[in-house]
């Protein structure tokens, strides 16, 4: 500790204050608040710092244990995208085949096919998913009741307490042939659509669930960075003559722009993982076409046909345009907005 | 001491006072508007769950006959009966029951001693400690490697260890409980030791038992997603005594809608046989869900706010 400056011109006026520095360094377990945690871990060295504090270390073993095993040793074991993988050889695979498997999914005719169903499906959620949560937090904040407010909330949140499964049962019985939509339809004196079975429809009607289930709930952060907003900056705004669409132009929507980049970086990076198990319950042979994703596909062929090895190699494709997209977007932002992840 | 998980946050506080002023005509307008579009928003989003409601009370010549909209027709409720009759459902259910407990055991104790552990700052290497689990948000090993892992090496095919073990940490709760104990007076834990009680001693009796409006969010959080996962018993399990009730709910729809062997022409109707049935089971599956709702939000909205302020 770097008492001796000031302590020292002091001298015997503060007698007490380096004693009780003193005795809290001999209490091993107590650290002084006021120092910082970089001052703190720098002088230890790592074996008086296991001595003394053990028992916080010994709080890490499982759940190191547990990372290493279920987080990364699946991460090294996408080695096997580059090896033969045998059913009861070995977890790494048995031989080196370099870039084999890559080779034939980017020579595969329906590869391309669900990749760019990947793409548009995940273009397609990121443009309609992202904004539509501001546009609710924002109209919810204009009402006047508060009662109401929580109540609009209550609601809107439900679907996202639901089991995909469930969601999945809602769509198909609301789009099934005499479901509520194509009563609709024919009320307007349409013809009924046989929607699961079009694939022409697969992307509406997969989108509209998503926005149903995700929208209220989007709504949650946005709401909490509105009540950060200094109500004085609307005040002003007031006083200048501002109304209130700019005051909501030139005031909120600024105030809530870091929330609005950090949760559209983390939507950037899931770009790719288009709800696989929403896709996957939803999804039959007779809109593969448009309904078909990487993650489905790679279920299919990896799990269900048992080609771990090919399998292996369209998920770390996958994964790693996913690890890229969040990197240069939170880079981007980093730069354009001041604002990022890390 | 305050508690910023029952604090329920004050949203309504930052909405200008713009009645002081006069309004003008196009904001009033716009606030019967603004009304108007979120009475509609909760239309929507309460109709399908109306529509369930009204289709598992129904009989299922409405239902084919798509006459039942918001108000059950040809009332009945032998299905009921029938869907908790089928001793396969009731062992499903009892299984899901069975995961969500035991699996919220595992999660909560993985994530409370992680989080206590990295939230200490005379933690040394703790960046280190924080930053591995932290990569595993952005990158991850990937479906075929996991069922590997899982199937293969560690041989959990049919065993309810790989429904509740390999999701047994979220990094997200971990970092919402990492910001909780920081926020935790260090003088308290101070008093503790120096009164003789060890690290163990410490959290087992301070801060655990004054960390319970964080441990009961957590809590809710993973058992609310192991009661609604699916995807790794259908992945795991051939066993159908084993099957959570959400994979029973789950081939229960594939059948109906012939998504499992669809050969060409399947046709639409086939989507309301039994329509009834899975209406039944739906809302059966999602009615503790439904009961403990209101509580449930309230929690997982703290929770998130608390996540959020930390960023």
């Amino acid at each position: 500790m770097s008492l001796t400056g000031p302590e020292a011109t002091r001298g015997a006026d503060a007698p007490a204050t380096p004693g009780v520095a003193a005795v809290a360094l001999e209490e091993k377990t107590v650290v002084p608040r006021r120092k910082t945690r970089r001052d703190g871990s720098a002088k230890l060295t790592w074996r008086k710092a296991l001595r003394r504090d053990w028992q916080l270390y010994t709080f890490l073993i499982v759940p190191l244990v547990f990372l290493l095993i279920f987080r990364y040793l699946p991460m090294l074991g996408n080695i096997i995208a580059f090896r033969r993988f045998r059913p009861g050889g070995s977890i790494f695979g048995d031989e080196w085949v370099g870039l084999y498997y890559f080779e034939a999914f980017i020579n595969n005719q329906q590869f391309w096919t669900v990749f760019w169903n990947t793409v548009i499906l995940g273009g397609l959620t990121l443009l309609i998913c992202f904004p539509l949560p501001i546009v609710l937090a924002l109209l919810l904040n204009e009402l006047r009741s508060r009662r109401a407010k929580k109540f609009v909330q209550t609601i809107s949140y439900l679907p996202h307490f639901m089991s995909i499964v469930i969601v999945a049962g809602l769509v198909l019985q609301l789009t099934a042939v005499n479901g509520t939509v194509n009563q609709i339809v024919e009320a307007f004196g349409g013809d009924a659509v046989a929607f699961m079975q079009s694939p022409e429809w697969f992307r509406t009607i997969y989108v509209s669930s998503e926005v149903w289930q995700t929208v209220g709930w989007g709504t949650i952060l946005y709401l909490a960075a509105l009540t950060t907003i200094d109500s004085q900056l609307y005040e002003a705004a007031r006083i200048d003559g501002a109304n209130r669409w700019k005051q909501t132009w030139h005031i909120t929507l600024p105030g809530i722009r870091p929330t609005m980049m950090v949760l559209l970086i983390l939507n950037i990076g899931s770009f790719m993982a288009v709800g696989f198990e929403k896709v996957l319950l939803l999804q039959n042979p007779l809109i593969y076409s448009t309904a078909d994703v990487i993650s489905t596909y790679l279920y299919r062929v990896g799990i269900q046909s048992a080609q771990f090895s090919y399998g292996t190699a369209i998920g770390l494709f996958e994964a790693l345009i996913g690890l890229v997209l969040v990197l240069s977007a939170n880079a981007i932002s980093r730069r354009v907005v001041g604002a990022s992840l890390w | 001491m305050t508690d910023p998980l029952t604090r329920t946050p004050d949203i309504a506080e930052v909405r200008p006072e713009g009645g002081s002023l006069k309004d003008t005509t196009g904001y009033r307008v716009f606030r019967v508007v603004n009304v108007v579009i979120l009475t509609l928003v909760c239309a929507v989003t309460l109709y399908p769950f109306l529509n369930l409601i009204a289709k598992a009370f129904s009989s299922e010549g409405f239902i084919a006959a798509g006459e039942v909209n918001l108000i059950p027709r040809g009332f009945n409720t032998a299905t009921f009966a029938a869907v908790m009759s089928d001793p396969l459902f009731w062992t499903n259910y009892r299984n899901t029951f069975v995961y969500t407990v035991l699996g919220t055991v595992i999660a909560m104790a993985i994530t409370t001693t992680y989080a206590y552990a990295i939230s200490r700052p005379r933690l040394k290497g703790r960046t280190f400690f924080v930053g591995i689990a932290v990569f595993t948000m952005f990158f991850s090993g990937g479906l075929i490697p996991n069922y590997i892992l899982v199937a293969n090496f560690l041989g959990w095919r049919n065993s309810m260890w790989a429904i509740v073990v390999p999701g047994a940490l979220s990094v997200f709760n971990l970092l919402v409980m990492k910001s909780f104990f920081e926020n935790f007076p260090v003088e308290l834990e101070e008093a503790a030791s120096i009164d003789g009680l060890s690290t163990y001693g410490v959290f087992a009796r301070i801060v655990l038992p004054l960390s319970k409006a964080v441990i009961a969010t957590m809590t809710l959080f993973y058992a609310v997603s192991l009661w609604n996962s699916w995807f790794s018993a259908f992945l795991y399990l051939d066993d159908k005594n084993l099957f959570p009730v959400t994979v029973y709910l789950r081939n229960l729809i594939a059948a109906a809608t012939g998504t499992e062997a669809v050969t060409g022409g399947a046709g639409g109707d086939a989507v309301q046989i039994g329509a009834n049935i899975q209406s039944v089971t739906m809302l059966l599956t999602v009615l503790p869900i439904i009961c403990f709702y209101p509580f449930i939000q309230k929690f997982f909205v703290s929770g998130v706010m608390l996540g959020s302020v930390k960023g």
